[in-house]
């Protein structure tokens, strides 16, 4: 299975999503410079965390007209590709309308990072298959925008579409609506979460829970979902 | 010419950043503020553009990059011809 990670002006965990994939999963990986559009190699394209164009306007809203971006509405619409926007990417998938809603400052204006408790809401996911359902996983946040937002119509369908993949458990850190922590589309092939799972895949790191999520997208890919 | 964009975010949406100052404002012994709201302004300089299609340029830029309208409101005016 061959990974990318997408490299914005600004991105700063692409190397770290590298790593994880690379020599923690084994599985191959290459770097996606944000001006290629030449991406149908890949089987699951990643946007790392970081801040994009310095988040200036909104953050994602000027990756959002990146060539990347632009060959990425051609790629999802193929249901065997998958691509998954951690933090700073799932505010690019939400500014670029890949996700419905849209992203907040923190309720507490502060940027946060730590440890939280997310619980997996649907494992009918290519991300989450290996997961249980209300599985609590310990992945860490570090972001500044996390306050999801959706108005009510919104939120209403992303819940009975089981959009909803993750929740923040017992603890709501950012003030996100319904507790939200990571949230896929209709097809299910993107997916948008804040917590980092490649900044948890080993034991040196305090949590091997993230790998769980880069597992499954391997086992969805090879067709060997297993619980 | 150039063009004054204002953006704000919706009515009923919450703006962490408007209640922070209205903390500060009323720890200041502003009591009379009862709520404060912030938003941008951004200005645009065009040239070569019929005044009469300001408009729909403008609208195009804010629904395609500058305004994010699940969140956000904006009203334009040219302020300078």
């Amino acid at each position: 299975m061959k990974f990318g990670v997408v490299i914005f002006p600004g991105s700063n965990c692409d190397m770290d999503c590298y790593w994880a994939v690379r020599e923690v999963l084994g599985e191959e990986c290459e770097y996606i410079w944000y001006k290629d559009t030449d991406i149908w190699d890949f089987d699951c394209i990643i946007l790392p965390g970081g801040f994009s164009y310095g988040d200036y306007l909104r953050a994602g809203a000027i990756a959002k007209v990146s060539p990347i971006i632009g060959a990425l509405r051609e790629f999802v619409k193929d249901e065997s590709k998958l691509v998954i926007g951690i933090c700073n990417g799932f505010q690019i998938l939400l500014e670029a309308g890949f996700l419905p809603g849209a992203m907040l400052r923190n309720r507490n204006l502060k940027f946060i990072c730590e440890y939280v408790d997310v619980v997996v809401e649907n494992n009918e996911t290519p991300f989450t298959c290996l997961c249980e359902r209300g599985e609590v996983l310990r992945i860490p946040i570090a972001h500044m925008e996390g306050n999801y937002f959706a108005d009510e119509k919104t939120l209403k369908s992303i819940i009975e579409n089981g959009q909803v993949v993750f929740r923040y458990h017992k603890f709501n850190p950012n003030g996100s609506i319904y507790d939200i922590a990571g949230i896929c589309n209709r097809k299910k092939n993107v997916l948008g979460m804040m917590p980092h799972p490649e900044r948890c895949c080993e034991e040196l790191l305090g949590s091997t829970d993230g790998l769980k999520i880069f597992r499954s997208i391997v086992a969805y890919h090879g067709g060997k979902v297993e619980a | 010419m150039v063009v004054r964009i204002i953006v704000n975010l919706k009515r009923g949406v919450l703006d962490p950043q408007g209640k922070a100052v209205l903390g500060a404002l009323q720890n200041l012994g502003f009591s009379s503020v009862k709520d404060v709201r912030v938003g941008k302004v951004i200005y645009l300089r065009l040239e070569g553009v019929d005044k009469g299609k300001v408009g729909g340029i403008v609208e195009e830029m804010c629904a395609k990059l500058l305004v994010n309208p699940v969140i956000e409101d904006y009203q334009w005016e040219i302020v300078e011809e």
